[in-house]
């Protein structure tokens, strides 16, 4: 059985109070309620604040590129689908610098869980607006506020018809990892869009602004129907919703692979023979 | 001259040792597949080619050629006069005409206006319908050169399959019709002389070749975006997948198919992308990720004119100094550059065994005129050539540390996910066992251990093939493709008594000037070769050696180094 303490305790780079640290644990307890091992699993991550998260698990690390973890977690698992993928970054990793990946992604279905810490802010460059920042949003790089429309992930996604959507906050742990944990097990993408307060440089959409605010999806909601998602997808305001929004069922991206359905592609030898006959068809 | 007549004028006995054809017309008209189809079955006649495909950046209309020059003996290099002239539109006539040899011949449809000598004009509406007149063309030149009409026929049968049981007789009813009408008004002018030693050959171009070469390596992901002079490379792949049991990804962007390789390449599985320049500057970020984060991975840069779009289906050779800089910071790399088809499948698997050893970004650099030039090569040994095996298959003693500090600046590479052991790789930055940091002294020590890995790759390099006279009046300096084009203007000089030698890069990264130095210092005059409008070898050479080449030859308008274009240029 896999313990808590198999994923270590490590001493992070975040600002005291950031909502990174509850994410982090929600994690840890999805990978132990999951009885995943550390070396089962791979995580990737692009660059910012929440892409330095699994530099604080005992896992395979890929922190790769801002913007690109997507890209890199696909060629992972196709190469090893053993692999449990877990891709985690920020917003402005996933929906700004990485965005066409985001698109890509979701139209592949590949089983990758995709994490987005969403603080609603740039924390490592320092308190830029991002993709999901609203509206007026004052900041020192758009004194004016941001004249653009924020990012909707959750509903660009259930309008794909998204593997698996979700959206978490970082301040209700047991409820966030009790959603990773079905984005792990759900094959095909999962994407878990999680509200987080960063103390440093949002002062707007603050721990308190979001608790206040997010309200767990009713007993009844129905996930598979997509029309309910999607109006569920723009719901913003005095109340946002959290929980599974949208669950789809199309068939995992590495299923279409003949080379997969048989294992990975790691280790496999060149069949000479039929290396001749590729050849000869040359002639 | 009435079509009815047989030319006499042309009617001679000799046969022809070497001879270019170029197979002119519009886009659609089915200039590639008559092109292909004569290519092949002179390749299965035992014959060498070289072709040279120009064609526009249009699918329907514009002007397009298919140039293939074919000799008894071996070919190394296109030529730009043409012996026959094959003209499925007006244009080529209008356009080819000045380069036809003064015994040359033009064949052209009957109901041209167009008039004079040597023209063999042919009546296409009385032998086929129009959609099918490309192969009564085939016919005819089939019949002039005199090729083994079985040969012809089974090649055709064989490009088109044999599932369309009426396609397949109308085409060769019509193959027929050409060759029989070409019997009776033809003429004798054009034939090849028949090939003696007659060893099985394939007629591969250079981006099947790479394909090829990295099957044989092991290639297990290819991901990719389409560009031109690239594209064929993943085509020819995607074919094999499913028996090769390889993954072959059309990307959302470039940038996506060098990132996708990278984790590929990182969690187990050889991978490969390709590209053109413009591509290859989306990619170049990714580069720059796979050499911090010591990930295999091989990029082949097939180049075109540029800046920007450039000319999209014409050839340059001018992103050496791209390709060589391309990713920000230091970190070593090799640079391949085949002047061959063949040089294309084993410098392809070179890149693939470097990738492996050394752990990091390796080049393949070629260019539209090699990417599509179809030759006819000897079988390979696939024998001897193993594929590579991705990282170790030994369990260090943990803790595993996938960055160890080693005096080869090699770390042992082990796999994510195959035993306990847990594998941490970071862009940052990162200690020996891959996490981020910024200890700066731990800095200094992965940055000499990742260029310590240069000195490996600098051991290994190739050095640059000499032909010739060893004290030479006149050293000719080339890389890449121009290769056959800069030996055989050297010949030609050689059988007018120059003393010519050429010394040519199938690598241009690293240089290792103890490898050639003695030839540049030794010639009375050297001059450079190059597909670029600067001399980027040029420069380089310079700078590495300090040896300053004066005269450059270079050619900058699209079309591929010939013999006569070096020639012309040095003779001015
Ligand atoms: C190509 C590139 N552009 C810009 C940067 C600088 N950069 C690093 S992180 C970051 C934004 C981070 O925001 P987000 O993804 O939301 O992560 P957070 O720090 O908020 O967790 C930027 C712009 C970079 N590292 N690479
Ligand atoms: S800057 Fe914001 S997101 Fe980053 S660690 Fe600090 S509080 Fe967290
Ligand atoms: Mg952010």
């Amino acid at each position: 059985m896999v313990t808590i303490d198999d994923y270590g305790d490590y001493e992070t780079a975040w600002c005291p109070g950031c909502g990174n640290f509850s994410i982090l644990k929600a994690v840890k307890q999805a990978l132990v309620a999951s009885n995943l091992k550390p070396h089962e699993l791979l995580f990737v991550s692009g660059i910012g604040q929440a892409a330095k998260a699994p530099h604080y698990l005992n896992a395979n690390v890929f922190n790769g590129l801002h913007g690109r973890s997507l890209p890199v977690a696909t060629g992972a698992k196709l190469a090893n689908p053993n692999l449990t993928v877990i891709v985690e970054s920020g917003d402005g990793c996933n929906y700004g610098e990485g965005g066409n990946h985001l698109l890509a992604a979701i139209r592949r279905n590949i089983d990758v869980t995709l994490l987005v810490h969403n603080n609603q802010v740039y924390g490592l460059t320092k308190g830029q607006a991002s993709p999901t920042s609203a509206e007026g949003f004052v900041t020192k790089a758009q004194p004016q506020g941001v004249p653009s429309a924020p990012f909707n992930p959750i509903a660009v996604a259930v309008a794909m018809k998204a593997g698996l959507v979700a959206r978490g906050f970082a301040g209700m742990t047991d409820h966030l990892s009790e959603l990773i944990q079905q984005g792990i097990a759900h094959r095909g993408f999962a994407l878990i869009d999680v509200l987080q307060p960063c103390v440093s440089f949002n002062k707007v959409n603050t721990f308190g602004w979001y608790k206040e605010r997010c309200k767990t999806l009713p007993p009844g909601y129905d996930p598979t129907d997509w029309e309910g998602a999607m109006k569920v997808a723009f719901e913003w305001g005095d109340k946002i919703p959290i929980g599974i929004v949208y669950r789809g069922n199309r068939l995992a991206f590495e299923e279409h692979f003949p080379p997969l359905r048989e294992g990975t592609l790691v280790g496999l030898d060149v069949d000479p023979v039929i290396l001749k006959k590729i050849m000869n068809g040359y002639g | 001259m009435s079509r009815e007549e047989p030319m006499k004028n042309h009617s001679d006995n000799k046969t022809r040792r070497m001879l270019n054809i170029l197979i002119g017309g519009e886009a659609g008209q089915g200039l590639v597949t008559v092109g292909q189809i004569l290519a092949k079955a002179l390749v299965r006649g035992g014959y060498s080619i070289v072709v040279t495909q120009s064609y526009q950046s249009r699918i329907r209309g514009g002007h397009n050629t298919f140039a293939i020059r074919v000799g008894v003996d071996e070919v190394i290099a296109p030529r730009e006069s043409v012996d026959l002239l094959v003209a499925l539109d007006r244009d080529t006539v209008t356009l080819h005409s000045k380069d036809l040899l003064p015994d040359g011949l033009v064949v052209l449809d009957g109901a041209s206006e167009i008039d004079g000598d040597s023209l063999l004009k042919v009546p296409f509406k009385e032998l086929a319908q129009e959609r099918f007149s490309n192969i009564a063309a085939l016919g005819v030149v089939s019949s002039l050169l005199g090729l083994d009409q079985g040969t012809m026929a089974g090649t055709l049968d064989d490009f088109f399959g044999k599932k369309d049981a009426t396609l397949a007789a109308e085409n060769d009813r019509v193959l027929a019709a050409g060759v029989g009408w070409t019997t009776r008004h033809g003429t004798s002018s054009h034939k090849l002389s028949a090939v003696s030693d007659h060893h099985k050959r394939l007629m591969m171009n250079g981006n099947e070749a790479i394909a090829f070469g990295a099957l044989s390596a092991g290639l297990r992901l290819y991901s990719f975006y389409p560009m031109t002079p690239s594209t064929s490379i993943g085509l020819a792949l995607a074919g094999q997948a499913k028996r090769m049991g390889l993954i072959v990804e059309q990307a959302e962007d470039e940038i996506a198919a060098i990132n996708m390789a990278i984790g590929a390449s990182f969690a187990g599985a050889p991978s490969m992308v390709a590209t053109s320049g413009g591509g290859f500057a989306l990619m170049v970020e990714g580069v720059s990720l796979a050499a911090m984060t010591e990930t295999p991975v091989v990029v082949v840069v097939a180049q075109r004119p540029a800046p920007a779009t450039g000319l999209p289906t014409r050839t340059e050779q001018a992103d050496l100094e791209f390709v060589l800089h391309a990713g920000h910071g230091e970190f070593p790399r090799a640079i391949f550059t085949p002047g061959s088809v063949e040089e294309c499948f084993h410098l392809t698997r070179k890149a693939f065994e470097l990738a492996e050893r050394y752990q990091g970004p390796m080049f393949l650099l070629t260019d539209q005129f090699l990417a599509d030039s179809y030759r006819a090569v000897r079988p390979f040994e696939l024998e001897d050539l193993t594929p590579v095996r991705a990282g170790k298959d030994v369990a260090e003693s943990p803790p595993y540390q996938r960055f160890a500090i080693t005096e080869s600046g090699i770390s042992p590479r082990l796999l994510p996910g195959m035993a306990e052991h847990l594998v941490v790789a970071d862009s940052d930055e990162h200690t020996q066992d891959g996490h981020i940091t910024e200890d700066l002294s731990m800095r200094r020590q992965m940055v000499e251990k990742r260029l310590r890995k240069g000195e490996g790759i600098r051991a290994e390099a190739m050095p640059p093939d000499v032909v010739g006279d060893p004290n030479p009046g006149l050293l000719l300096v080339s890389w890449g493709s121009s290769k056959g084009a800069v030996q055989e203007a050297a010949s030609l000089m050689e059988s007018k008594g120059e003393r010519v030698a050429t010394l040519h890069f199938s690598q241009v990264w690293p240089l290792v000037p103890d490898q050639f130095m003695s030839h540049l210092e030794s010639a009375r005059q050297v001059v450079s070769v190059e597909g670029n409008a600067s001399g980027q070898l040029t420069r380089l050479i310079r700078r590495e050696t300090g040896f300053d080449i004066k005269k450059k030859v270079l050619r900058y308008d699209g079309l591929p180094v010939t013999p006569e274009s070096i020639l012309g240029e040095l003779n001015r």
